[in-house]
């Protein structure tokens, strides 16, 4: 059985917690990539990952990109999209086709 | 010279033939294989898209109706609400096979089907607008499950669409055209060899004639001295 992971500052995550999500609020850059690196190894399916943390752990996130598990979904922040989960459907669109055709 | 060192032999042509054969093969199926995908994954990317741009608008607006309770009601008291869910999902994975990808197929379940037991607190103490901005946080959900399904999917599939490109274009402009090249330069070669080898039989047979003429010339002077010499006599050779 596969858990669901909510990763991100404080006020963004807050909300999945109602859902019965695992939420894990940090509050630093640095908190954020030693969960997330954590949560990977755990059983952990789908990690929701926000924005504005992705933005900084890109690395990290480059590096689950082509692994089954887990799946790092980035979510806006409560301060808005950032526009990185769109720019990263067309970079697949990119690498798959050699050029964006959407 | 071909690009590849190769050995002009019968049999390494023999060789370079069959490979040749199965390259060529192997690139109709890899192109076969790659086209397929990219149909698959171009369905998967339209979806992604529309999902990511549904789900993000529901979760600003979730997070607009968040911040609308959290005005209203004080930090404290917002957390507290929201500090032991009632609810809980456990997610099912399972895999799909496309085109030999294995894609995952995510299935899951909330701990009680009711949905109005989303809220983990009673309603005396919290505003009204906490029930909203939790109501359109679980309407979200489902969009968010299907778009993490479908946004793995189209990463997995980019990886091998890349991948095969990269396989079907290194055999149809470097591999084959090896082969052809070094297949052409063999049968060159193995021709050039045969004539060579005709010229040298035809050379060695001039000689051998030449020497036997020879040898016969001396023997008829040979013969016409010993019965004295008379000119007028060799009528045949």
């Amino acid at each position: 059985m596969y858990k669901i992971a909510v990763l991100g500052d404080k006020d963004s995550v807050l909300g999945f917690k109602a859902l019965g999500l695992d939420v894990f609020p940090s509050d630093t850059v640095e908190e954020a990539r030693k969960t997330l690196h954590r949560l990977a190894k755990e059983e952990y399916a789908v990690i929701y990952l926000t924005e504005q943390y992705a933005a900084k752990l890109e690395h990290e996130v480059a590096r689950y990109k082509d692994e089954l598990t887990p799946a790092v979904i980035l979510i806006p922040g409560k301060e808005g999209s950032l526009g990185i989960g769109m720019a990263n459907v067309k970079r697949a669109v990119e690498r798959a086709v050699g050029a964006d055709i959407l | 010279m071909p690009a590849i060192n190769v050995n002009p032999t019968r049999q390494e042509l023999t060789r370079l033939k069959g490979r040749l054969r199965t390259s060529i093969r192997g690139h109709k199926l890899l192109k076969d294989k790659r086209d397929e995908l990219m149909k698959q994954f171009m369905d998967v990317v339209r979806e992604n898209r529309a999902l990511r741009k549904k789900v993000e608008d529901g979760l600003m607006q979730a997070y607009g109706s968040f911040t609308v309770a959290s005005a209203l009601m004080s930090g404290e008291m917002l957390e507290q609400s929201l500090l032991y869910p009632k609810q809980s999902v456990e997610l099912d994975m399972s895999f799909q096979n496309v085109m030999s990808v294995n894609v995952p197929v995510y299935q899951f379940k909330t701990r009680s089907e009711d949905p109005g037991e989303v809220y983990p607190y009673g309603f005396a103490t919290t505003s009204g607008e906490l029930d909203d901005a939790v109501d359109n946080m679980a309407s979200v959900f489902q969009d968010m499950l299907r778009l993490a399904q479908v946004e793995k999917t189209s990463q997995l599939l980019a990886e091998e669409i890349e991948k095969t490109r990269r396989r079907v274009n290194a055999l149809e402009y470097v591999k084959i055209p090896q082969m052809q090249e070094a297949i052409k330069y063999i049968t060159m070669k193995l021709d050039e060899n045969e004539r060579s080898s005709t010229i040298r039989l035809m050379k060695v047979k001039d000689m051998i004639l030449k020497q036997s003429i020879e040898e016969r010339r001396e023997a008829n002077e040979k013969a016409i001295q010993a019965f004295g010499g008379q000119p007028e006599a060799p009528a045949e050779v």
